[in-house]
């Protein structure tokens, strides 16, 4: 597969009253053709800020792109997004990269019907007429399972529920084929039945399409079944980067480890204790000086108060930003644990 | 129906007799009433001393309206809430408000449920005011105490609420809550709003404090493995009915109605290998308007197993073995 997106040392800043606000700190990832990416973490870590800074979609100011690269395209039309003007970016955004987003009820005009906002992106991008783009739309509703699409077509946003509303957000980021669908939360406002019917679709969709997906969300449960590699993100930085399996079989971050731990499981035999992530995300205007995690971390050492550690690969395709061997301490303490237990009976 | 007791004498805390809650709609210059939301519409239910119901179903079923009408927040439209010896419905004013102070309710909402103008310590002494409770250096202390018990700083007494995370806010929620020593708890999807690191910290919180002050909770919250976390028994609602309640294991082992069958399917697991495996019942559509349900089972516009007489008539809520109910034709009546 050949690489569709390359994100080399994004950094984006807030310049606000009371201080800057550190939001990506120098994040560098891909993604190939028809990949699922999972960019997972809690809210404020900079999932959201480092997709949009993709497509200069923060407000500027006080944001602002203080540095990197997104190399996205392929063969020859490789361009650095960052770079180009609005004019070729305008051509970009919508067309070649769409974008969902989390709020259904407000992504939406209120005023316009949906078979307008629909059509708008094929008659601007596709150069379509009415009619023929009228024709598209009704197509792309049938897509993505809204029944009687053709009756629909002129009603407003408010006669559709959440579902069907996220649907259409769905038609809207499809219309144009795009090569690349970025999807900010897309299930979190919605109900589990239609998560799950959301969820189901986009898998379809990008079987029959061909398109690659970032999928960005705070939920490890939804990331399982659909993404191929997830990145977990905290404080700005990436701090774990794995296929997918190999993420949730052999988490190496103590934050990862510490996200698996709290979440409670379906399928769990026997309902545990959760283990808790204790204290709070440091604040993004002063971070720390070494790791971010630090404060909160079970498995620290001295030398991560002072030191940031980097990205380094631990294994083929799997990445970790921590300078602990997170699965040798486990099994240390495990070890440790056991014979305490055995020498107290 | 329920029966009274359990197997084992205990006598239920709160017991709930087909409770509803009709919002009525009102139309024109006249406000003529034309019809009515029914948000809860029937509901038998009994929340035993200690134990933890988990209220579960999707948005708009009518469980944090259950809540409330439990509480009598809402002055429900029909049906009995027996709290203890006393029936709560038909208990006003000052009677009622009295009883207030063994029923209290955590919220959803750690941000629009404290008065941004009241310091903490004001905060969670103001239902010990409101029932009269100690002189106010003993209110202070207890404060004190009860931040403490909630993991705060008992140094954060003269803080206002946007100075903490929405974490910490709930945990003051939590402390106000607690601070009439109540016998019973509502908690209205206590943790929805917070981080996935932080709702655990939220979950261990409420079940050690359950355990140390031996508290009964009705546990109401759409994500179907929270609750399972920490209930004894489930309840599952579904457009203003239950459609399934069991114990906990019971309930996830064998789900009963196909409602119960398809919300426990789309749960995703936390772990590829297992959701590869997962066969998935995807639901079709949209859950109906409270204001216009179907006729017969409520259910019945989206279940994948209706039949005839599911369209026609609304099945029993009946008792299949050991506290096991279910409302559904699929089952002898």
């Amino acid at each position: 597969m050949a690489r569709l997106l390359e994100v080399k040392g994004l950094e984006t800043r807030f310049f606000t009253q009371d201080g800057v606000v550190h939001a990506v700190n120098g994040i560098t990832y891909h993604l190939d053709e028809s990949e699922t990416l999972a960019i997972v973490g809690e809210s404020g870590c900079g999932k959201s800020v480092g997709v949009m800074s993709l497509l200069r979609l923060i407000p500027m100011p006080p944001g602002k792109i203080t540095a990197g690269q997104v190399w996205f395209g392929t063969g020859d039309d490789r361009k650095d997004l960052l770079k180009i003007s609005n004019e070729e970016l305008r051509q970009v955004r919508g067309n070649r990269i769409a974008m969902i987003f989390q709020d259904p009820m407000t992504s939406l005009n209120p005023v316009l019907t949906i078979g307008f906002q629909i059509s708008e992106a094929l008659i601007l991008h596709l150069g379509m007429d009415k009619e023929k783009a009228r024709q598209r739309s009704v197509e792309l509703l049938e897509l993505v399972g809204i029944p009687n699409a053709a009756d629909r077509l002129d009603d407003y946003p408010h006669q559709f529920s959440g579902g069907m509303r996220q649907r259409v957000m769905i038609a809207m980021g499809l219309s144009c084929n795009p090569q690349l669908l970025i999807a900010d939360e897309p299930t979190t406002a919605l109900d589990v039945t239609i998560q799950a019917q959301i969820a189901d679709l986009v898998k379809r969709l990008r079987d029959e399409i061909g398109m690659a997906i970032i999928w960005i969300t705070h939920d490890l449960g939804v990331v399982a079944g659909l993404a191929d590699r997830v990145m977990v993100m905290y404080a700005g930085f990436i701090v774990e980067e794995a296929l997918v399996k190999e993420l949730y079989a052999n988490p190496r971050h103590p934050y990862t480890l510490g996200l698996l731990g709290s979440l409670p499981r379906l399928d769990a035999t026997r309902a545990h204790r959760l283990t808790s992530i204790e204290g709070l995300p440091p604040d993004l205007i002063e971070l720390p000086k070494g790791c971010p995690f630090y404060a909160r971390c079970q498995y620290r050492i001295d030398i991560c108060a002072e030191n940031n550690p980097r990205l380094e690969p631990v294994a083929p395709g799997h990445k970790v930003a921590c300078h602990v061997d997170v699965a040798k301490v486990g099994a240390a303490r495990a070890e440790a644990a056991k014979a305490g237990a055995e020498r107290a009976a | 129906m329920t029966t009274d007791t359990r197997s084992n004498g205990t006598k239920p805390l709160v017991k709930v007799r087909d409770l509803r809650m009709w919002f009525p709609i009102r139309r024109g210059v006249l406000q003529r009433h034309v019809g009515d939301v029914k948000a809860v519409d029937g509901l038998n239910f009994d929340i035993y001393p200690g134990e933890t119901l988990g209220l579960v179903g999707e948005s708009g079923c009518g469980k944090s309206t259950t809540g409330r009408a439990i509480l009598q927040l809402y002055k429900p439209t029909g049906g009995s809430v027996q709290f203890g010896e006393h029936d709560l419905v038909a208990m006003k004013g000052e009677e009622l408000r009295k009883m207030r102070r063994q029923m209290q309710m955590i919220f959803q909402d750690p941000y629009a449920s404290l008065n941004p103008r009241m310091t903490v310590g004001s905060i969670i002494s103001e239902p010990m005011e409101v029932h009269g409770i100690g002189n106010r250096t003993q209110r202070l202390e207890r404060v004190r105490e009860l931040l403490a018990v909630v993991g705060l700083n008992p140094y954060f007494i003269n803080r206002y609420p946007h100075e903490f995370s929405g974490g910490q806010r709930q945990r003051i929620g939590v402390a106000r809550a607690l601070a009439v020593n109540p016998e019973f708890i509502v908690c209205d999807e206590p943790i929805s709003a917070l981080d996935v690191s932080i709702q655990a910290q939220v979950i261990n919180l409420l079940e050690d404090l359950q355990s140390q002050f031996n508290l009964t909770y009705l546990f109401i919250a759409h994500d179907l493995s929270v609750v399972r976390h920490i209930s004894d028994r489930i309840a599952v609602m579904y457009l203003g009915k239950i459609m399934e309640l069991a114990d906990r294991d019971e309930l996830y082992r064998n789900p009963m109605h196909p409602y119960t069958q398809a919300l426990l399917s789309a749960v995703p697991i936390p772990d590829p290998v297992v959701e590869e495996k997962r066969k998935r019942i995807i639901l079709e559509g949209d859950v109906p308007s409270p204001a216009n349900p179907p006729k017969g089972c409520n259910f019945c516009t989206r279940c994948p197993k209706v039949m005839d007489v599911c369209k026609e008539q609304e099945p029993a809520f009946k008792d299949y073995g050991d506290g096991h109910f279910a409302a559904c034709w699929l089952y002898p009546q």
